[in-house]
């Protein structure tokens, strides 16, 4: 199985992802700067890392969204392959239409960093399958754009189709829509989350419960 | 050339907690007799076009770019030049 890393300017966390695909997992990972999406078609699965992509200018991802590099994201999403967006690529997944609803600043008004304890919400989904409905999480998180907010009528149809992965457990939810953390588009293979699931696969980052984000998806794909 | 002025406003169904804190700092100040405030963003644009022409375009930029509508509502206006 070969994963992308899209990478744009500002982008600084695919490295961490690229540690966990790679150096933990044992699989083959790319760093594919956005100018290069063209080729994104010819990987099994896409991940949006971390960071501030185009220094978060006009909204966070906005102008990720604006790139060449969104049409052949776009196109993979279409054909059904896997799409991750974790932090600022959660962020560009919203602002890209290929998830819904929006991340505001924090209500904090802060940046903030820390371990998020999560609650399991959908567990059969090609990303969640090696979790258990309900069950409590940590995953570390760093943003400052975390509250998710969406309308009360697409949170309905969300609800209807098993869409919201995870909900904050506790206080870090930044006043986040009915505490979402993370959200699956209707297809089920886009999964965006503002957690960062890469830091939380080795005992020596102090957090192994991201390990099983990434098993889920190696399941389903070899 | 002309010039346009987005104005780009959070929807009323969003909550504005910078606004939030900055009404506290007024009220903090004494003007006590404000009662909310909602802080959004002015994008300035010139371009060429004449005004008939520009509105179409800058409202096709708003909607593929500039606002992002699930969050945030906007309106311009055109100064011609």
């Amino acid at each position: 199985m070969k994963f992308a890393i899209l990478v744009f300017p500002g982008s600084g966390c695919d490295v961490d992802m690229h540690r966990a695909l790679n150096g933990v997992f044992g699989k083959e990972a790319t760093l594919v700067w956005h100018t290069d999406a063209a080729q994104l078609a010819d990987y099994d699965a896409v991940v949006v890392p971390g960071g501030a992509a185009y220094g978060d200018y006009l909204r966070p991802g906005a102008l990720a969204k604006g790139s060449d590099a969104m049409t052949h994201l776009q196109a993979f999403a279409k054909s059904g392959k896997l799409v991750l967006g974790v932090g600022n690529g959660f962020q560009i997944l919203t602002e890209a239409g290929l998830l819904p609803g929006a991340l505001l600043q924090n209500k904090s008004l802060k940046f903030q960093t820390g371990a998020a304890k999560l609650t399991v919400e959908n567990a059969i989904s090609q990303f969640t399958a090696e979790y258990n409905k309900g069950e409590e999480i940590t995953i570390p998180f760093a943003h400052q754009y975390g509250n998710y907010y969406v309308d009360q009528e697409t949170l309905k149809e969300m609800k209807e189709n098993d869409q919201i992965a995870f909900t904050y457990a506790d206080e870090f939810d930044q006043g986040s829509t009915e505490k979402i953390a993370g959200v699956l588009n209707k297809e089920g293979n886009v999964l965006g989350m503002m957690p960062l699931p890469e830091r939380a696969v080795e005992e020596i980052l102090g957090h192994v419960d991201g390990q099983r984000l990434f098993k889920s998806i190696l399941k389903k794909v070899e | 050339m002309t010039k346009v002025n987005v104005y780009v406003t959070l929807r009323e169904s969003v909550v504005d907690p910078q606004g939030s804190a900055a009404e506290t700092a007024l009220h903090n100040l004494g003007y006590e007799e404000v009662k909310s405030v909602r802080i959004g963003k002015l994008i300035e644009l010139e371009l060429e076009g004449t005004s008939a022409e520009v509105e179409a375009r800058v409202d096709g930029m708003c909607k593929e770019l500039l606002v992002n509508r699930v969050i945030e509502d906007y309106r311009f206006e055109i100064e011609e030049a």
